[in-house]
């Protein structure tokens, strides 16, 4: 690895941009996404910023059940990332439909149409695991171990 | 042959491209810091705007179908070729330059470049939002560059002279004072900060006219916004600062109002809302047209 390589390695690492997408949330964990940049949790300090355009973001934030009407607004904002980029689940809703799960508007799980990185599990997760699951995402994208990554990176 | 390696080392070393980028992503790092304080954060590591850079540059481009490529890759890359050689034809500490006449009116042009190119770039991004950042971008060019442009031009008449170096060594008296409060008005719009941050309001049209870029090229966008606030600090330091051609008392000062200057429109971003585009126009044409008018009459009666 050379130094070019290894400098951008840790600039992923310190710049976690994210895009949140609520795809069938009932607002808790968006309620709890927002301390993320508050003074008590301020995750700037490990560079997190949160982005209005998902052509801005490295991380992919999603929260909520993954609903019939949602499902093609998140695959198209995940196109839309520039790559290399991650996905953090937020909840218990993307990956399993929590108690939506058998709704007839209801998907399943998130990563049958996006591939998932970190599960952030809890309903609602606190925002200090929030952060975690960021941190280790941006972690993942310096290592180029996301999903995203290790499809491009294979022949 | 001296005087091109000399150049080719201001363009590219001090005070142009790395000095430049090093010094505007210090005073951009002071801004995120200082306003994290002020609202009770930590605030982001020392070379957060670096990385920040770094990483944009590693990343892949997209561009959405019905944009023109040759524009949106050239916009960037304009805005900081003229950045770069506006700081280069002004004299900062450690860099002297030969003086022509009318290199205020060349400076003036350079620093509205990146402007023009933010429009630019608003309309060819093709995105409704950056249409409508591009809008009120140009619109608020015409807001401050009215106390701005009077600020240079008083201290000119005052001085006599379009020469940067005439400029810098002209007496300061009343006409100085006025001018500075002028140009100082007009800073928190030219760098699109609170309350003035109009073009590029956030939570209100996404993301302003650099909505739809991306990788390299936003890096690029952001690097010459960098410079872009260190080549408008240079500008205030030679029109309105004394100039005392004793090295280290220059250089204190260089450093020291530019800083200042930075922790100044911070203030005002942590501590104001951001105004409606009328309400800014207002300010800008009757507070700013005051302090202008003001500076004008004593540069021209006293």
């Amino acid at each position: 690895m050379n130094i070019f390589a290894k400098l951008l390695a840790v600039a992923r690492r310190k710049s976690p941009w994210i895009y949140t997408v609520n795809s069938g949330s009932c607002n808790g964990c968006d309620i709890e996404i927002g301390p993320c940049v508050s003074p008590r949790y301020d995750g700037e300090q490990i560079g997190m910023l949160r982005q209005g355009s998902p052509k801005h973001a490295d991380i992919l934030v999603v929260t909520g059940a993954m609903t019939k009407r949602a499902r093609h607004a998140v695959l198209e904002i995940y196109a839309q990332m520039p790559s290399p980029k991650a996905v953090v689940a937020i909840g218990s809703c993307p990956a399993s439909g929590n108690v939506f799960a058998g709704s007839p508007l209801v998907d399943g799980s998130l990563d049958t149409y996006i591939p998932v990185d970190i599960w952030v599990s809890g309903c609602p997760p606190r925002p200090q695991m929030i952060i975690a699951g960021v941190a280790q995402a941006a972690r993942l994208l310096a290592e180029g171990k996301t999903a995203d990554q290790q499809r491009k990176a294979k022949p | 042959m001296e005087t091109i390696w000399q150049s080719a080392f201001a363009v590219a070393v001090w005070p142009g491209l790395l000095g430049g980028a090093a010094l505007g992503f210090f005073y951009l790092w002071v801004a995120r810091k200082l306003s994290a304080r002020l609202q009770g954060r930590r605030g982001p590591p020392f070379l957060q705007p670096f990385f920040d850079f770094v990483k944009l540059l590693g990343k892949e481009t997209v561009i959405s179908s019905g944009v023109n490529p040759a524009p949106f890759y050239a916009l960037p890359y304009i805005a900081l070729a003229s950045t770069v050689f506006g700081l280069v034809i002004v004299p900062v500490p450690g860099h002297t330059v030969e003086s022509f006449a009318g290199d205020i009116i060349l400076l003036l042009y350079l620093l509205e470049v990146p402007v023009i190119c933010d429009v630019m770039a608003g309309y060819v991004s093709q995105s409704i939002y950056g249409q409508v950042s591009a809008m009120r971008e140009a619109l608020m060019t015409l807001a401050y560059n009215l106390p701005l442009l009077a600020a240079v031009i008083a201290m000119s008449q005052n001085a006599g002279s379009f020469r940067i170096g005439t400029l810098q060594s002209a007496p300061t008296g009343l006409v100085t004072v006025l001018a500075a409060i002028a140009f100082l008005v007009a800073i928190p719009a030219r760098l699109k900060s609170n309350p003035f941050s109009i073009p590029n309001a956030e939570q209100e049209i996404v993301a302003g006219a650099h909505i739809e870029y991306n990788g390299a090229p936003l890096a690029i966008f952001e690097l010459s916004h960098a410079l872009e606030v260190v080549l408008l600090f240079d500008t205030f330091l030679v029109l309105f600062v004394p100039h005392f051609r004793n090295q280290l008392a220059d250089t204190a000062l260089y450093f020291g109002i530019s800083l200042s200057l930075m922790v100044l429109v911070t203030l005002a971003a942590a501590t104001t809302a951001r105004l409606t585009v009328k309400r800014a126009f207002r300010f800008y044409w009757v507070w700013g047209g005051l302090a202008a008018a003001a500076a004008m009459v004593v540069a021209i009666v006293g």
